[in-house]
């Protein structure tokens, strides 16, 4: 490999309008004291947070993480190297707030945040997805995703915020979901699904909408409702839940499980977010929370979520929150459901792991469940079911390469270039194998994958939903 | 790094203000002649086909004030122009670079935000 200095240097995500700043609370633009600012914030951040801390002052330059990175690989850039990027804040972390980079800067290499290192900060950051594959092979455990996260937090906070992702927590604060979709729009939609399911099976599927009788609820990312081949797995999920007779129901206020508070490192947006959703269950009075396919959303819901509200009013005797997949599973391990796998004979599926699900989550109250839940599922609803190389799966599992806030397109260069390695293991098995499809249980995934396919020579449609798979097997009618 | 108000679609030789990325900043500026611009500096020649997904998108959003959802919008589709093209493989291939969002351009909307 070539190394290509800056090779990535001109891509950056469009800059938040002033408005789209103050509306957060962010600043509209820098100001005159921005450095100051910048400096003071960056302090605080190392100061409230251990790992950040360890991030910045535990490094020994091993070079372990040097090839982990999925944007490293893709675009041979230096500066998308995991310890390249912590150095970034790194470098001026040790010119403030060490001795020897105060008064020795040249023999640690501490640098002033001038004007183009808060340009290499807008465009660096910017290029980490923070899927912390990195942090699994670093060996004092420093996770550059800390590091981006409260990098991009103190950009927003001076005046420098991401468009996307902050008109994304606009909408949210405003509609209830990431695509501003207002509650009539919804409820048309899933009257909508309704009929095709009808049609499709010839059974009352119902997609509720706010049913205050319901026992649980169901939270979902919006792209559910919107986008292919995510209304594919919603229409699984809804399958599942009246196939078993579980009573459930959709909400207007919390129509949105993905949380890109997260991506921005800012708790207080974070918070914000998660609590409409606690609210939504409180107020419709269910006894069981759920989300569904989406992977930074079931990081929040099950790292921070029950620590920042009270979730003591939902039933014990389920997980509080659960995910949908452990909802089936637990359903399809005792009998409730049963599977057909003949259904997806003319498939042959891999399966990729979301990296929030494979590295910052469980799943199933058992060790490994977050790998062995949806693996169980699909091989018990297809008999094709192939892995890809184990050095691209599991804890390994490379990011899709449109995680974390950067599913703009604006970086498509970048996403194209960051989804190499997962394509370049998907295409082992595509010819080896005969993989016709590559499932996934994230919404930014599955965007991403039926984005970047055709560049790959593959077809926009070659992911699927992972309850898409279960809800076409899933047997059904009166068999309960 | 630019703001949104260096941005514009010049059309009849009128400029309009568009965002970053090229979608209408107001919706009253839209016509006809927007989408064909739009459409030829694409390189798109603008058929029946692709004016009946535009018209299906203003329509649902003068409704619900959002594009319609992909199963919305095919079932629509199939109802207009026959059950065989009610998919979004049809969809794709009338607009490459992804229905909703290149199509929502054409017809004036904003492009859709989120995960998708």
């Amino acid at each position: 490999m070539i190394l290509k200095p800056d090779a990535m240097a001109h891509s950056k995500p469009h800059l938040a309008s002033a408005e789209q700043q103050e509306t957060l609370g962010f600043a509209p633009t820098l100001s005159d004291n921005w450095h100051s600012e910048a400096i003071e914030l960056l302090g605080e951040k190392v100061s409230e947070s251990r790992a950040l801390r360890v991030a910045m002052d535990a490094c020994m330059k091993c070079g372990a993480c040097t090839d982990k990175c999925h944007y490293f690989l893709g675009t041979d850039d230096p500066n998308n190297m995991p310890v390249a990027r912590q150095d970034l804040m790194r470098s001026v972390y040790q010119r403030h707030y060490t001795f020897t980079g105060k008064y020795l800067p040249w023999l640690v290499g501490a640098k002033e945040l001038d004007e183009d290192m808060l340009d290499r900060w807008y465009t660096y950051f910017h290029q980490c997805s923070q899927c912390r594959r990195c942090s699994v092979y670093c060996p004092v455990g420093i996770d550059t995703s800390e590091v981006s996260m409260a990098g991009r937090d103190i950009l927003a906070s001076i005046g420098m915020g991401q468009k996307y992702v902050n008109q994304i927590i606009g909408k949210v604060n405003s509609k209830g979901n990431n695509l501003g979709l207002p509650g009539p729009a919804l409820a048309d939609t899933l009257l909508g699904l309704e009929e095709d399911v009808l049609e499709e099976t010839g059974l009352p599927v119902r997609f509720p909408l706010d049913d205050s009788s319901a026992e649980l609820l169901l939270v979902a990312p919006s792209a559910d409702f919107f986008a292919e081949p995510h209304v594919d797995g919603l229409i699984g999920y809804a399958k599942v839940l009246h196939q078993a007779g579980i009573s459930w129901t959709l909400s207007t206020h919390a129509s949105e499980a993905a949380n890109f508070g997260l991506f921005v490192g800012s708790e207080p947006h974070t918070k914000t977010m998660a609590s409409r959703i606690r609210d939504a269950a409180l107020q419709l009075g269910v006894k069981r929370l759920v989300f569904g396919e989406c992977g930074h959303a079931w990081r929040v819901a099950q790292n921070f979520l029950p620590d920042w509200v009270d979730l003591d009013f939902l039933d014990a005797a389920y997980p509080r929150p659960q995910h949908i997949a452990e909802v089936t599973h637990e359903l399809w391990k005792t009998g409730r459901i049963q599977f057909d796998p003949s259904k997806n004979a003319e498939r042959t599926v891999t399966f990729h792991d979301s990296c929030n699900v494979a590295r910052a989550t469980t799943l199933g109250n058992t060790r490994n469940g977050h790998f062995t839940v949806p693996r169980d599922l699909l091989k018990a609803s297809c008999d094709n079911f192939v892995e890809m190389s184990r050095a691209t799966t599991h804890q390994s599992t490379f990011c899709c390469g449109g995680g974390g806030g950067l599913l703009t397109d604006e970086l498509l260069e970048l996403r194209i270039k960051g989804a190499t390695p997962r394509m370049n293991a998907l295409a082992q098995v595509v010819k080896e194998h005969q993989v016709t499809h590559m499932v996934a249980m994230c919404a930014i995934c599955k965007s991403q994958f039926s984005t970047v396919f055709p560049e790959f020579d593959l077809s926009f449609d070659a992911v699927l939903s992972l309850h898409q798979v279960l809800g076409d097997a899933l047997v059904m009618g009166s068999v309960r | 790094m630019t703001s949104a108000a260096e941005h514009f679609l010049l059309v009849d030789e009128v400029s309009l203000a568009t965002d970053e990325e090229g979608y209408l900043l107001r919706r009253t500026d839209w016509s006809r002649d927007v989408a064909v611009t739009m459409a030829a500096l694409d390189q798109v020649e603008l058929t029946d086909s692709h004016w009946e997904v535009i018209q299906l998108l203003q329509e649902y959003y003068d409704n619900y004030e959002i594009a319609p959802a992909i199963r919305i919008l095919t079932k629509a589709v199939g109802k207009k122009l026959g059950k065989d093209k009610a998919n979004s493989r049809y969809l794709y291939q009338l607009y490459p670079q992804g229905p909703a969002k290149q199509a929502c351009r054409y017809a004036g909307l904003p492009k859709p935000t989120g995960c998708v």
